[in-house]
C-alpha cells in the first residue's frame, strides 16, 4: 500500500523505493522463471552433458551427422518455401482487395476469414487437407475425371510438397493480416507527390510504395519463417514421422529416446531455439526499421 | 481502361484465396456427410461420451488460462505502466520468449523439470492438468501482454489510480473495478483468442497426456472414418466463433491481435 505520504518518505529514501516498487512484479517474473526459464535451462544443461552427466560438446557436434542435419535442413526448406511463396501471395490478396479496386466488402471478409485460418492449424488442418488432395481426396478425384492422375506423377499430401501446400493455409493469411495495415499506411499523398514530379505508376511503386513496405515485407515472412519452423502438430499428424522434420523428431524424443542420447534431443531442441530467436530478433529489426513512416 | 485491366488479375488472385480457404472445408465437409445414414458421422461424434468430455476439458482447461493469464498480466502490465517504467523492457522481452520457444520444446522441458522432485507434477492428474494451464499461461503470454499494454495505453491509469485511491479504494478494488472493466475491449479479445488456441491446442496436450480435444481429435483419426472428419468441421466452427466474436468486439478499436500460436 503506497498512500500519497508513504511515497514522500519513500522518495527521501529513493534505495528503498525501487526495491519495494520491483515487489510488485514478482509474480510474473515467479511463473517466468518455473515455466520458462527453468524447462529452457534444464535443455540448455543436458544438452551439454553426455549419457554419463559429463560436461561435452559432442551433441552439438552431433548435430552435424547426416541423419540431424537433414532434419534441420528439411525442416528449414519447408519453412522458407512457404514464408517466401506464402508471403508473396499473401501480400498480393492484400493489395488486390485493397488497392485493386474488389469492392470494400470482400476486404472485410477476408480480414475475417485470415483471422480464422490463421489459427486453424494442427490435427483438424491436416485431416482437412487429406480430405482434399489424399489419395481419396475430392481435389484428386475431380482432377482423375479430367485425365490427370496426381498420384500417378508422384504427388502425395504426405510429402514434402504436400506439408508446404498444407502449411500454406496458415502461412499466406498471417501476411494479409500483418500486411494489410501496411498496405493502408501508404499515405495517398506519397502517390501524388510522385505523380505530380511525373513518375509512372511502376516507378511510384519501384522507387516509393515498395522501399516503405520492404522491411515490413521481409519481416512478415521471417515470422512466417518460425511460424512454420516451429509448427509441429500439422506435420506429426498428416505425416506420422514419415517426413524428417525437426519438431516431429524432438517430439519422437519426448516420447521415447528415438536418438538413443538424450543430449542430443536437448542440442537439437535448443537447435530450433537458436533458428527461432534469429528469426525473431530479425524480425524486431526490421519492425523497427518499418515503423520509421509510420507517424 | 489501365485500371480494369488490372482489376481482373487481381479478382483471379483474390478467386485463389477463396478457393485455398473453402476446398479444403468443402472437402471435409463432403466427407463427413458420405457417412450413412445422413448425418450418421455428427450423430457418432455427439454421442460420443469421450467427444464430448473432450471439449469441456479443453474449454475449462481454456477459462483457467484465461483466467490465470490475465490474474498474471493485468495487475502486471499495470504496476509497471504506474510504478516501475524501467522494467518495461525486460517484461516486454520476457513475454516475447514463447515466439522463440516452440510448443514442443517448451513441453520438452516441463516435462523434465516437472517428472521429478521436487515438484512431480506429471504425476498426478491434477498436476498434470495444473502444468497444461501453466504451458497454455506460457503460449498466451505474447498478445495477451501487448492486448493489456495497448489497453493501459488508452487510458490515463494515474489519474484513474490517484481518483481512486483519495476515495480509499485499495488495489484490489482499483485492478478489479477501475482497471479492469476499462481493459474489457483489449482483454475480451485476447481471452478469445486464448480460448481459440486452447480448444485446437495439439501438441502440449498430448506429450502431457491430457485428455484435450486435440489429442481426442487425432487419437480418432486413427480408427474412425468419417467421425474425424465431422469433429474437425466442429473444430473449424469455434475457431471461427472465436473470431468473429473478437472482430465483434474490436470493430471500434484499433486493437486488433493478429497471430496466435500453436500449430
Amino acid at each position: 500500500m503506497t498512500t500519497p505520504v508513504e511515497r514522500g518518505v519513500a522518495s527521501a529514501r529513493p534505495v528503498r523505493r525501487i526495491s519495494r516498487a520491483w515487489l510488485g512484479v514478482v509474480p510474473f517474473f515467479l511463473v517466468a522463471f518455473m515455466f520458462i526459464v527453468a524447462p529452457v535451462s534444464y535443455l540448455v544443461v543436458g544438452s551439454f552433458q553426455d549419457n554419463q552427466g559429463q560436461t561435452t560438446l559432442q551433441n552439438y557436434n552431433d548435430l552435424f551427422t547426416p541423419s540431424v542435419a537433414n532434419a534441420f535442413r528439411f525442416s528449414i526448406e519447408i519453412s522458407l518455401v512457404t514464408a517466401i511463396v506464402g508471403g508473396i501471395f499473401g501480400f498480393l490478396l492484400a493489395y488486390a482487395v485493397i488497392l485493386g479496386g474488389l469492392p470494400r466488402f470482400l476486404r472485410n471478409a477476408l480480414m475475417t476469414f485470415s483471422g480464422v485460418a490463421s489459427n486453424f492449424a494442427g490435427v483438424p488442418l491436416a485431416l482437412a487437407f487429406i480430405f482434399t488432395l489424399g489419395q481419396l481426396g475430392i481435389v484428386t478425384a475431380f482432377l482423375k475425371g479430367l485425365g490427370i492422375d496426381p498420384y500417378a506423377s508422384g504427388f502425395s499430401i504426405y510429402s514434402k510438397i504436400g506439408l508446404e501446400l498444407v502449411y500454406l493455409y496458415f502461412q499466406f493469411p498471417l501476411m494479409v493480416l500483418i500486411i494489410a495495415p501496411a498496405i493502408d499506411g501508404l499515405r495517398p499523398e506519397w502517390r501524388e507527390a510522385a505523380e505530380s514530379m511525373g513518375a509512372s505508376s511502376r516507378q511510384y511503386w519501384l522507387q516509393v510504395a515498395l522501399p516503405i513496405l520492404l522491411p515490413t515485407i521481409l519481416g512478415t515472412m521471417i515470422l512466417l519463417f518460425g511460424n512454420a519452423f516451429g509448427a509441429q502438430a500439422t506435420a506429426y499428424q498428416l505425416t506420422a514421422g514419415t517426413l524428417p522434420i525437426v519438431p516431429v523428431i524432438i517430439g519422437a524424443q519426448i516420447s521415447g529416446d528415438v536418438l538413443h542420447n538424450p543430449g542430443l534431443g536437448y542440442a537439437m531442441a535448443m537447435g530450433m531455439v537458436v533458428v527461432m530467436g534469429v528469426s525473431i530478433t530479425v524480425y524486431v529489426l526490421l519492425q523497427r526499421r518499418a515503423e520509421r513512416w509510420r507517424r | 481502361m489501365k485500371r480494369r485491366r488490372g482489376s481482373i488479375a487481381w479478382w483471379l488472385i483474390f478467386a485463389v484465396g477463396v478457393a485455398y480457404f473453402f476446398l479444403p472445408l468443402f472437402a471435409t465437409l463432403d466427407f463427413s456427410l458420405k457417412a450413412r445414414p445422413a448425418f450418421a458421422a455428427y450423430n457418432n461424434s455427439f454421442n460420443d461420451p469421450k467427444f464430448l468430455a473432450s471439449l469441456i476439458y479443453s474449454f475449462v482447461i481454456g477459462l483457467l488460462t484465461i483466467a490465470a493469464s490475465m490474474g498474471l498480466i493485468i495487475p502486471t502490465a499495470y504496476w509497471v505502466h504506474l510504478k516501475l517504467p524501467r522494467a518495461r523492457p525486460i517484461i516486454e522481452f520476457v513475454t516475447l520468449l514463447p515466439f522463440v520457444i516452440p510448443p514442443v520444446v517448451l513441453v520438452f522441458g516441463l516435462i523434465r523439470v516437472y517428472s521429478r522432485a521436487p515438484l512431480p507434477l506429471t504425476h498426478t492428474d491434477l498436476g498434470s492438468s495444473a502444468l497444461l494451464v501453466f504451458g497454455y499461461v506460457v503460449l498466451s503470454l505474447p498478445y495477451m501482454y501487448r492486448a493489456v499494454d495497448a489497453g493501459l495505453r488508452s487510458i490515463d491509469i494515474r489519474t484513474l489510480t490517484e481518483a481512486a485511491q483519495s476515495m480509499g479504494a485499495g488495489w484490489a478494488t482499483i485492478l478489479w473495478r477501475i482497471i479492469l472493466p476499462n481493459l474489457r475491449v483489449a482483454v475480451l479479445s485476447g481471452a478469445f483468442l486464448t480460448l481459440a488456441i486452447v480448444l485446437g491446442e495439439f501438441t502440449i496436450a498430448s506429450f502431457l497426456a491430457r485428455p484435450a480435444f486435440g489429442p481426442y481429435l487425432s487419437l480418432l483419426a486413427g480408427y474412425k472414418a468419417y467421425e474425424p472428419a465431422a469433429v474437425s468441421l466442429i473444430s473449424f466452427g469455434l475457431t471461427w466463433l472465436a473470431m468473429i466474436v473478437i472482430a465483434l468486439i474490436g470493430r471500434d478499436t484499433r486493437n486488433r491481435i493478429e497471430m496466435g500460436g500453436a500449430h
